[in-house]
């Protein structure tokens, strides 16, 4: 198992490596100049802009530029923002628990929703259930994140006035983080009402952000539990004249969920790449919008030390499912 | 006893908890985070939103709601009859905002005064490079040409300060009532340096503005409370809260809702549904800005005014305008300069549309084909450079004329459209700084701007006596008299096609009272009052 985990994080390595040189070459194949960017519409002076490019290193030649880029984040060093002048490590860590926070309530939901989804039309299969849990799964999928949105708030929030348009909190409530979850430092503090805020703001970013993995989800289930349910196995259970619910819940559902740990790994990159539509439009304060934001700033420093981190996220997440999924399949260990 | 004293400790607690319980709170939806809280470092109009305007005070203010320079920290000024010296006054006992992190001993002095722009061109102060923050640029310092001006800060005494320029420059004052020439606190900065915490500086701000900071939570909310010593006398409003809502349509939600008081920057499309609701009122004013087009005045046939009339007698400009701005509208340009700045010329007008007069004009000079340049951004003052190119384009087909439209991406465009030699028209605009209108005559359109953002080359003898008498005449009559006068030449020259100055919009609650649009494109919550 040791020796299983060592090659997974070993083929690691070059995904790395190739990550720093795609997250650098991003942010100066975007169109526009940081420096001009900076300087609005008031341009700057010709000895001043050759001043400034010295500055922040930008006349070096391209390939001395990442060699010192990468020089810097091996020692943990992730850069200093253009706009801002924080450091970029100490902004993603502020900002990343209200990401993650949001995520894990959108896996929840999708999970909660879709297997169970994903197995009724297994059952079911070809009945209107299963066609149509099917056919609103495929819209699912195809929704466009931020119109999504915004049509949800416009009913919800602005129509029926339900639930708050945005943010994580009613700001009569300011307290310290101390976590950073604000589910968690609601409860830290003891405020229920402040608790109570926090899941109302919850509601509507976890449905937008949670759609399209309870669609894959939902549908990567009903595949694996039919491919599942046609097995012998499950046909000698049934013979053995054990209860359809037995049948179903401990011997086709165990193995039908090795490829859903696999999809739903697989989803925290949706989660991620979501975040950044439905953070904007939720005003939500995670990395999602920090890096929009950065982007239209220029802030090469953020955009490509923030590509760096989300890049290492996914891929320990990537490194956990792979473990993961050879501790529910020991097939796996031996290939 | 006992009880006695267990009573009135509750009749305490509880008046306590109904005068917090009473506090006002006018929440703002502001548009974008501000990159830190040191209005000298930073150059967006959110940031100076959040700290400027709230935090920070300035020797001379811009009256609410105009153009025009007041007293601000300075009670009065005297300018030498040679125009090179200012000497401010400044009001006593002004007070610095005492907070949890900075407890002030003493008021306002000259020494704050100077330091505040020491700091900003000083190489030998350790305010104004990497000590404090990596990669500072001072970009507003500079880019108001403040080096090339300012000799010199002088403390004279306590309460005095004395300013001497190396040449006369009228817009000086106008420069010293913007966001880069706030106020800061020089024993504040002492004592971060003492303690090695100086980036606490721009993150922990401290001045004598209406409001104090509090909190800020990033990219979600920022929280002032009402300086109670405020010079000017304690704001209305008790809390102030930031909160902090990029997208345009859940701000306009957000108020709609009540989650917040004051929006800004509504999105076109939902300017109908503002309108039709009872409890919010939308407000809304000519921009400080001005959407253009260059001609380039030294290559022929445009080197001819009446040419140029033509060209722009060709264009429909109200149907552009309402094709590019629908439902936000805009003010149609007659003058360089924005119907809301002093010296603006009501007698002045814009060439008319008449496509029979421009056909003859046109083919009697020969102009068959000529270069429409356009880029891909998004600006205030034009929406969409793509949509106008076309649209001008086959209104001069109609008169003969074959536009060919040129793009470039945005920074590359204005890299290439400043060139000399660059053919055609070229679509540009400009968002002022303070007010002043030499912040837009001289800036655009001086000789010695051509090249850098005199996009027309365009280099007129009278016009350019003209601004540059303006701009060494300290009275304001008299410059509103010269100004005047090159909007005059200008119209009769016509070195570009003037085209709107677009609307800024913000949307207010019912119960918010005292909040006015600022041209400067500012928002101001001091004097702000929220009924119950």
């Amino acid at each position: 198992m040791l020796k299983y985990i060592l090659h997974r994080i070993a083929l690691l390595i070059p995904t790395l490596v190739g990550i720093t040189i795609c997250a650098f070459a991003f942010v100066r194949l975007l169109p526009g100049d940081p420096i001009l960017a900076m300087a609005g519409e008031h341009g700057v002076a010709p000895a001043r802009y050759e001043e400034l490019k010295e500055q922040f290193g930008y006349n070096l030649p391209i390939w001395q530029q990442y060699a010192r880029y990468v020089g810097e984040v091996v020692t943990g060093d992730f850069g200093v923002s253009i706009s801002s002048k924080r450091p970029v490590l100490e902004e993603f860590k502020t900002l990343f628990p209200a990401t993650l926070e949001l995520s894990f309530f959108a896996m929840i939901f999708a999970m909660v929703l879709g297997i169970p989804a994903g197995i009724f039309a297994a059952i079911k299969r070809g009945s209107w259930f299963d066609q149509s849990l099917m056919g609103t799964a495929l819209v699912g999928y195809s929704m466009p994140i931020f119109w999504w949105g915004l049509l949800l708030i416009i009913f919800f929030s602005g129509y029926l006035g339900w639930t708050p348009v945005n943010g994580r909190i009613d700001l009569q409530f300011f307290f310290k983080p101390i976590t950073g979850f604000m589910t968690i430092d609601t409860l830290l503090y003891g405020k229920w009402d402040a608790f109570r805020s926090v899941l109302r703001h919850l509601v509507l970013p976890t449905i937008v952000l949670g759609t399209i993995p309870l669609a894959v989800i939902a549908r990567q289930t009903r595949s694996a539990m039919l491919e599942v349910l046609g097995e012998d196995y499950v046909r000698t259970a049934r013979a053995k004249g054990l209860s359809s619910a037995r049948v179903i819940g401990v011997h086709a559902l165990r193995n039908a969920l090795i490829p859903v740990v696999t999809t739903i790994g697989l989803q925290v990159s949706t989660l991620l790449a979501g975040a950044i539509l439905t953070e904007t439009i939720f005003s939500w304060p995670g990395i999602g919008r920090w890096m929009v934001e950065s982007i239209s700033k220029r802030d090469y420093v953020v955009v490509q030390s923030g590509l760096l981190l989300i890049a290492l996220i996914v891929m320990a997440v990537n490194l956990i499912v792979d473990v993961l999924y050879a501790v529910i399949n020991p097939r796996i260990r031996a290939a | 006893m006992k009880k006695k004293l267990a009573f009135a400790a509750a009749l305490l607690a509880a008046s306590v908890l109904s005068g917090m319980a009473n506090a006002k709170t006018l929440v703002y939806c502001s548009e974008a985070s501000p990159a830190n809280f040191d209005p000298g470092t930073t150059t967006g109009g959110n940031d100076f939103d959040a700290s400027s305007r709230t935090v920070y005070s300035r020797l001379v203010e811009f009256k609410h709601g105009g153009t025009e320079v007041e007293p601000g920290l300075a009670d009065k000024w005297e300018i030498s009859d040679d125009g090179l010296v200012y000497t401010f006054h400044l009001h006593p006992g002004v007070k610095f905002q005492t907070t949890d992190y900075f407890k002030p001993t003493r008021d306002l002095n000259a020494d704050d005064v100077v330091f505040s722009f020491d700091r900003q061109f000083n190489k030998a102060n350790p305010w104004n490079g990497d000590k404090y923050l990596p990669n500072l640029t001072w970009d507003y310092y500079t880019g108001m040409d403040m080096p090339k001006y300012v000799a010199k800060w002088e403390k004279v005494d306590d309460l005095t300060v004395k300013l001497t320029l190396t040449e006369p420059n009228a817009p000086m004052l106008a420069n010293l009532g913007m966001d880069f020439a706030s106020i800061v606190s020089k024993e504040y900065a002492e004592q971060l340096e003492k303690s090695g915490k100086m980036a606490d500086f721009s993150t922990k701000p401290i001045g004598t503005g209406p409001f104090q900071f509090v909190d800020y939570q990033l990219d979600s909310v920022i929280r002032y409370a009402a300086h109670p010593d405020y010079f000017k006398g304690k704001e209305k409003i008790d809390d102030l809260v930031f909160a902090i809502t990029p997208d345009a349509t859940a701000r306009i939600q957000k108020v709609l809702a009540g989650e917040c008081d004051i929006a800004p920057y509504p999105n076109p499309a939902d300017i109908g549904t503002i309108k039709a609701n009872q409890d919010v009122t939308l407000m809304d004013q000519a921009g400080l800005n001005i959407g253009y087009m260059s001609y380039n005045t030294t290559i022929p046939p445009l080197d001819k005014p009446e040419v140029r009339h033509a060209l722009n007698q060709a264009i429909d400009r109200e149907s552009l305008i309402k094709s590019l701005f629908q439902d936000a509208g805009a003010t149609p340009a007659v003058n360089l300069i924005p119907p809301t700045m002093w010296s603006w010329d009501k007698d002045v007008k814009a060439d008319a549309y008449d496509p029979d007069a421009a056909k003859k004009v046109l083919s009697a000079a020969g102009l068959t084909e000529i270069q429409l340049w356009a880029s891909d951004r998004v600006r205030p003052y034009n929406p969409n450079f793509q949509r106008a190119a076309e649209l001008i384009q086959a209104d001069w087909a109609k008169v003969g004329v074959k536009a060919e439209i040129v793009n470039y991406e945005w920074t590359k465009y204005r890299s290439e459209g400043k060139k000399k030699d660059r053919p055609g028209a070229f679509q540009i605009g400009w968002t002022g700084d303070n007010g002043d209108p030499d912040n837009f005559f001289a800036t655009l359109f001086a000789c010695s701007a051509i090249g850098v953002s005199n996009y027309s080359s365009w280099c007129d003898k009278d016009f350019e006596d003209l601004i540059q008498k303006a701009k060494k005449t300290s009275d304001q009559a008299e410059r509103t008299k010269l100004y005047e006068q090159a909007q005059v030449v200008f119209q009769k020259q016509a070195p570009a096609f003037l085209l709107a100055h677009s609307q800024v919009y913000a949307v207010v609650r019912k119960n918010v009272s005292g909040f006015m649009m600022d041209p400067l494109g500012i928002h101001r919550f001091d004097g702000v009052d929220k009924a119950e």
